[in-house]
C-alpha cells in the first residue's frame, strides 16, 4: 500500500495502482480518452499527462504506477498547457459538427474543451483532413471516421472483449483512420458497446441516432429484462418513453458491457402495450374500469372454486415478474385460492442464443427468483396437462406469453378454459384470447428486485409512473387477493420485500438497503456464478 | 588510423565467407567460445561501445538488462532498418562485410545465451537483404551458425526479415511489432523489451554497426576498442557524409574526429569551393549546426554540450545558397508522412508543422507563424510514446533558432528569397 501525494493531498492505494486510478479514488479527475478501466492500456491519447517529482518529462498517469513517497501534481501550469495543447491537436481536424452529432451533450471533446480548452482555433478550415462520414459498419453501429480521435478503444474492445477484431487503424499520420476491413462488417453480439466506449461521436448507435438530444433524457437504474444474466443498465427516458439502455458498471455481473439484444429490450416498455383493463364477454372486448375488471376476475375465480373446488383454478406465474410480485402470486395461489396448480416456464419462443460471456439461454430476468420462491417449472407442466385435460375452469396467467408456445398453441390451449384472466404488459395471442386483461406496469414504471441466474438479487428502479391505466402488479395481485377476502396490507414493493425476506429463506436478512446499487447474492443462490 | 570494420571493404570478395575467414574472420567467435560469457559482456562494457542506432545507449549495459533467469528463451534483434534520412552506413556493412555482422551476432547471442536472432532489414534494401541471406546461408554451411557451432555445443538460428518500408519500424518496439506481423506501432514502456519484447520474450535490439563491432572487441579487448575513441565513446564510427561535398560517402573515423575534419578533410570539402551554410550532424532528427559550431568532436557528450548529437552518424552538408526553409519543409514532410499516427501530438503535430513550414516556403506564411511553429513544437516535445515527435521537433526548433532571419524574410517578402517554387 504505497502512500503518495497528489496536489498536496496524501493517500494510500493498493500496490500496482496507476496514478490515474489512484487520483480518481480520491476525487481528482485526470482527463483521458484512451484509458478505459476494462481495456488494456494504450497510452496514446496523451491527455492524462501529469507532473511527477524526479521525472524530467510529464508522465502519462494511466501507465505510471504509484510508488511510495511519489509526489504528483495535476494542477501546474506545465500540465495545464500540455493538456490544452493535446486537446488543440486533437481538434484541429475535427469536423465539430456538434449540432448534428448524437454525442453532443455527452461528448469527451465537448466536455474537456469546456474544462481544459476554451482556446481559439489556430488551424485554417481549408487545411482540415477529411475522412469518410456516415458509414454503416454493421451491428448496431454507424462510423463517422472524421469525428474519431483515434483513441483505439474500439480496436481494443474488439480484440480483448469479443475477440473478433473487426476494426483496425488504416493509413498513417494525420490520415490515420479507423475502419473495418473491406466487406467484413462487425460480427459479434456486443457491437452496441462500441458506441458507449467511443468517447466522441465517431461510433454512434443506429437505434438511437437522431432520436433525442441526450440532455432531455432522465435515467433510472435498472436491470435488463432480456435474459437471466441480469446486466445492470441505465434506462434513459423522456416523459414516459424509453430511448435507450446503457450499461451500468457492475464488475460482478456485466462489468461495463451489454449485449446487442439486451440493448434493444427497452422497446418492450414502449411498444404494443396493454394500457386499459379489458373484459371479453361473448367474444366482445370491452374496456373496463379497474374496479369492474378486478371484481369480475375475482368473481369468476370464486365461482370456479365454489363450483369445482380450488384445484379447478390454476395460476401461471411469470419469470418476468419481480421477486416481490412472485412472492405475492405464490401467496395468492397457496393461501387464498389454495390451488396446487401453480408454475412458471423459463422457456420463450424463438432462438435462445447463449454464449460464455453475458448472454444466457434463459431469456427471463427472474427465473431463479421464481425457483427460490418455490414456484416450479414442473408446476407449469402439470398445469398445462390439467388444462389440456379440461380440468381447469379458471386460469390466472401472468406475463405476455406462455412458455415457448406459438400463437396457435396458446389459443388452442386456452380454448379449454372457460375463464382466463391475464396480467401483462404487452399485447399478444394471450391478450387477444383472455377474458379479462389486466394491464400491468413495465419494468420502467415499477420497482422491485430480480434474482439472476447466479442467485444475485438486484434492484431495478422505476423511471416514471405507469402509462395509461396500467397498474403496478403488486396492486393488481393484492387487489385480487383482497376481493377474495384476503385482507392484505402492503404499501409498495419495499414492504412486500420485507415480508418476503422474513419468510423466504434464501432472502433472509436482506433489505433494499443491503442489496444496494450492485445487488447481493441470495443464500443458496443456485448455481455458482458462471459468467465471466 | 586503425579501423574496426572497413579494413577489407575494398575487397569485393570480403562479403563471402571464405575470404572473410582468410582475413581472420570468425576467429573472434572461436575465442569467444573459450571465454566465460560474463567476460564477453564485461569486455563490451569496457569498450564503451555506444549504440550506433541513434540513441547511443551503452551496449554492455543494455545486455545486462536481460533477466537473470534463463527459463524463458530470449531474442536478439538486429536493427537493420536504417531509415534515418542522411544515414547509409549499415548498408555498407551488410553489402561489403555481412560476416562481420553475423560473427557479431553469434558472439553476442552466445554471451547472452540467445538461440534466435532476427535481422530486421529495411524493405528498400533488396540487394542488401539478398547479400545478407546468402551470407547467412554460407555461415550455416560452414558451421558458424546452426547446431553445435564450431563444436561448442552452442546453437543459434538467424532469420533475415524484410520490413515493408516504414521509417517508424526502425524504432525498436515498433520493429518488434512489425516482426510479429502486427502494425508497426511503437509500444508504451514499461515494459521494456529486455523484459517483454519480441513474441513476449526478453529481447535485445541492437543496431547493425553496434553488433558488427563486437568481433573486434573480442579479438583486441575492450580497452583497446575504447582507446580508439574518446572518453565514454569507444571505438570508431561509420560516418556517412552527404550533400554537395567533393567526396560523399561513408568514412570510418574515431569518435574523437572533429566534425570540421569530417567535412573538409575526409569528404573533401564543399563542391565548387562553396561556403558551408549549415550541417546536420547525425541524421535528419539531430539539431542543425551553424558553420561556427563545427569544431566539435563526434562524440555524444561534446555534441550534447552544443545541443545536438552524433545520432546515427549521418552528416548532411547544406551549402550557401540553399534555402533553410525549403530544407526544413522537406524534413517536415518526411515526419508528417512517417508518424505512425498513434499519439495525438505526433499524429496531428507533424502534419501541422509540415503545413506551416510549407506555406512559409510558398510565400504564404502569416504573421505569427514562427511563434506558432515553436508553440506546436513545445506541445509535441517529450509528450509521445516514441521519440519520433521529438525527432521532428528538434530540426524544426533548431532551424528556426539558428536561421530565423530566413523564415522572417519568407514571410515578409511573401516569397522564397532563393527563388524556390513548389
Ligand atoms: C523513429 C525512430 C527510428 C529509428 N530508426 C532506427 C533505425 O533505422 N536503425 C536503428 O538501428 N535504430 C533506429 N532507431 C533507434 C532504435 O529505437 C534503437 O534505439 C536502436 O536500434 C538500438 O540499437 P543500439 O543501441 O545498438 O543503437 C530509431 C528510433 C526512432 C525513434
Ligand atoms: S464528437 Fe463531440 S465535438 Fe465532435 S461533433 Fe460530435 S459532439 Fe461535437
Ligand atoms: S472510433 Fe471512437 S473508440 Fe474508436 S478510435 Fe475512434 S474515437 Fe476511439
Ligand atoms: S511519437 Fe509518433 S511515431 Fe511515435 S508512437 Fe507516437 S505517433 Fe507513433
Amino acid at each position: 500500500m504505497p502512500t503518495f501525494t497528489i496536489n498536496g493531498m496524501t493517500a494510500s492505494v493498493p500496490d500496482g495502482t496507476m496514478i490515474l486510478e489512484a487520483a480518481r479514488q480520491i476525487g481528482i479527475e485526470i482527463p483521458h480518452y484512451c484509458y478505459h478501466p476494462k481495456l488494456s492500456i494504450a497510452g496514446n491519447c496523451r491527455m492524462c499527462l501529469v507532473e511527477v517529482e524526479k521525472f524530467p518529462k510529464l508522465q502519462i498517469s494511466c501507465n505510471t504506477v504509484v510508488t511510495e513517497g511519489m509526489v504528483v501534481r495535476t494542477d501546474t501550469e506545465k500540465v495545464r498547457k500540455a493538456v490544452t495543447g493535446v486537446l488543440e491537436l486533437m481538434l484541429i481536424h475535427h469536423p465539430i459538427d456538434c449540432p448534428i452529432c448524437d454525442q453532443a451533450g455527452e461528448c469527451g471533446l465537448q466536455n474537456y474543451y469546456m474544462k481544459f480548452g476554451l482556446h481559439k482555433s489556430r488551424y485554417a478550415l481549408e487545411e482540415k483532413v477529411h475522412k469518410k462520414k456516415v458509414q454503416d459498419i454493421g451491428g448496431q453501429i454507424v462510423l463517422d471516421a472524421e469525428r474519431c480521435i483515434l483513441c483505439s478503444r474500439c480496436v481494443r474492445f474488439l480484440r480483448e472483449v469479443t475477440g473478433t477484431c473487426e476494426m483496425e487503424f488504416f493509413s498513417r499520420s494525420d490520415h490515420s483512420e479507423i475502419s473495418i476491413f473491406p466487406g467484413r462488417p462487425l460480427n459479434n453480439n456486443y457491437t452496441g458497446n462500441l458506441a458507449d466506449i467511443c468517447p466522441v461521436g465517431a461510433l454512434t448507435n443506429k437505434d438511437f441516432r437522431f432520436k433525442c438530444r441526450v440532455w432531455f433524457l432522465k435515467s433510472a437504474d435498472s436491470i435488463c429484462p432480456g435474459c437471466a444474466n441480469g446486466c445492470n443498465v441505465m434506462a434513459d427516458f423522456k416523459g414516459d418513453i424509453l430511448y435507450r439502455f446503457r450499461p451500468r458498471r457492475n464488475d460482478a455481473v456485466n462489468r461495463t458491457w451489454l449485449c446487442d439484444a439486451g440493448r434493444l429490450e427497452y422497446k418492450k416498455a414502449n411498444d404494443y402495450r396493454l394500457l386499459t383493463p379489458v373484459i371479453r364477454e361473448a367474444g366482445q372486448a370491452i374496456a373496463a374500469a379497474w374496479d369492474a375488471a378486478l371484481f369480475t376476475t375475482a368473481l369468476r375465480l370464486r365461482e370456479a372454486i365454489e363450483a369445482h373446488g380450488p384445484e379447478s383454478v390454476a395460476v401461471i406465474a411469470s419469470p418476468q415478474s419481480s421477486n416481490e410480485e412472485l412472492f405475492l402470486v405464490r401467496k395468492l395461489a397457496a393461501e387464498v385460492v389454495r390451488t396446487p396448480y401453480l408454475g412458471f416456464s423459463s422457456l420463450t419462443p424463438g432462438r435462445r442464443l447463449e454464449d460464455d460471456f453475458l448472454i444466457k439461454a434463459d431469456k427471463n430476468p427472474n427465473s431463479q427468483g421464481a425457483r427460490l420462491l418455490g414456484i416450479t417449472e414442473e408446476g407449469f407442466v402439470r398445469t398445462v396437462k390439467a388444462i389440456s385435460e379440461g380440468r381447469i375452469r379458471a386460469l390466472l396467467v401472468f406475463g405476455s406469453g406462455l412458455a415457448d408456445f406459438s400463437d396457435g398453441e396458446t389459443v388452442a390451449l386456452l380454448s379449454r378454459v372457460p375463464f382466463v384472466a391475464q396480467v401483462a404488459t404487452n399485447e399478444g395471442a394471450l391478450s387477444r384470447a383472455a377474458h379479462a386483461v389486466l394491464p400491468s406496469a413495465s419494468f420502467a414504471e415499477r420497482g422491485g428486485t430480480f434474482t439472476n441466474f447466479a442467485g444475485r438479487v438486484q434492484r431495478f428502479q422505476p423511471g416514471f409512473p405507469p402509462r395509461g391505466k396500467a397498474k403496478n402488479d403488486i396492486e393488481v395481485i393484492a387487489g385480487l387477493a383482497n376481493q377474495l377476502g384476503a385482507g392484505w396490507k402492503f404499501a409498495g414493493e419495499e414492504s412486500v420485500f420485507r415480508a418476503l425476506a422474513e419468510t423466504a429463506r434464501p432472502f433472509s436478512g436482506m433489505s433494499y438497503e443491503s442489496i444496494g446499487d450492485l445487488g447481493r447474492e441470495a443464500r443458496d443462490g443456485g448455481p455458482p456464478s458462471g459468467g465471466r | 588510423m586503425e579501423t574496426v570494420l572497413t579494413t577489407h571493404f575494398a575487397d569485393e570478395r570480403y562479403r563471402h565467407v571464405d575470404t572473410y575467414v582468410q582475413y581472420g574472420g570468425y576467429s573472434a567467435l572461436r575465442k569467444a567460445f573459450s571465454c566465460p560469457k560474463e567476460r564477453i559482456v564485461e569486455e563490451v562494457r569496457k569498450a564503451n561501445l555506444r549504440g550506433r542506432g541513434g540513441a547511443g545507449f551503452p551496449a554492455g549495459v543494455k545486455w545486462g538488462f536481460l533477466p537473470k533467469d534463463l527459463s524463458r528463451p530470449r531474442i536478439l534483434v538486429i536493427n537493420a532498418d536504417e531509415g534515418e534520412p542522411g544515414t547509409f552506413k549499415d548498408r555498407q556493412i551488410m553489402s561489403r562485410g555481412p560476416h562481420l555482422l553475423i560473427e557479431g551476432i553469434a558472439i553476442a547471442s552466445y554471451a547472452m545465451t540467445i538461440h534466435s536472432t532476427y535481422i530486421y532489414i529495411r524493405g528498400e534494401f533488396v540487394r542488401e537483404a539478398k547479400i545478407m541471406e546468402e551470407a547467412v546461408a554460407e555461415a550455416y554451411a560452414k558451421g558458424f551458425l546452426g547446431k553445435n557451432i564450431l563444436g561448442s555445443g552452442f546453437h543459434l538460428d538467424v532469420y533475415v526479415h524484410r520490413g515493408a518500408g516504414a521509417y517508424i519500424c526502425g524504432e525498436e518496439t515498433s520493429l518488434i511489432n512489425s516482426l510479429e506481423g502486427k502494425r508497426g506501432w511503437p509500444r508504451i514502456k514499461p515494459p521494456f523489451p529486455a523484459s517483454v519484447g519480441a513474441f513476449g520474450l526478453p529481447t535485445i535490439v541492437n543496431n547493425v554497426e553496434t553488433i558488427a563491432d563486437v568481433p573486434w572487441i573480442v579479438n583486441n579487448g575492450g580497452e583497446k576498442f575504447a582507446s580508439l575513441g574518446v572518453e565514454k565513446n569507444g571505438g570508431t564510427r561509420l560516418i556517412g557524409v552527404s550533400g554537395p561535398v567533393n567526396r560523399p560517402g561513408v568514412y570510418e573515423l574515431s569518435a574523437g574526429v572533429l566534425l570540421r575534419e569530417v567535412i573538409y578533410t575526409h569528404a573533401g570539402g564543399l563542391k565548387d569551393g562553396k561556403q558551408l551554410k549549415a550541417v546536420i550532424p547525425g541524421g535528419s532528427s539531430t539539431p542543425v549546426l551553424r558553420p561556427d559550431e563545427i569544431d566539435v568532436t563526434f562524440d555524444i557528450e561534446s555534441m550534447g554540450k552544443i545541443g545536438t548529437m552524433p545520432g546515427s552518424g549521418g552528416v548532411i552538408v547544406i551549402p550557401e545558397g540553399a534555402c533553410m526553409v525549403r530544407a526544413l519543409s522537406v524534413l517536415m514532410n518526411f515526419y508528417a508522412h512517417e508518424s505512425c499516427g498513434q499519439c495525438t501530438p505526433c499524429r496531428e503535430g507533424t502534419g501541422w508543422l509540415a503545413k506551416i513550414v510549407g506555406r512559409i516556403e510558398n510565400g504564404q506564411g502569416r504573421e505569427g507563424d514562427i511563434e506558432l511553429i515553436l508553440d506546436v513544437c513545445d506541445n509535441m516535445m517529450g509528450r509521445t510514446i516514441c521519440p519520433l515527435a521529438d525527432a521532428a521537433v528538434m530540426p524544426a526548433q533548431s532551424f528556426i533558432w539558428k536561421f530565423r532571419e530566413e523564415f522572417d524574410r519568407h514571410i515578409a517578402d511573401k516569397k522564397c528569397p532563393f527563388g524556390n517554387k513548389f
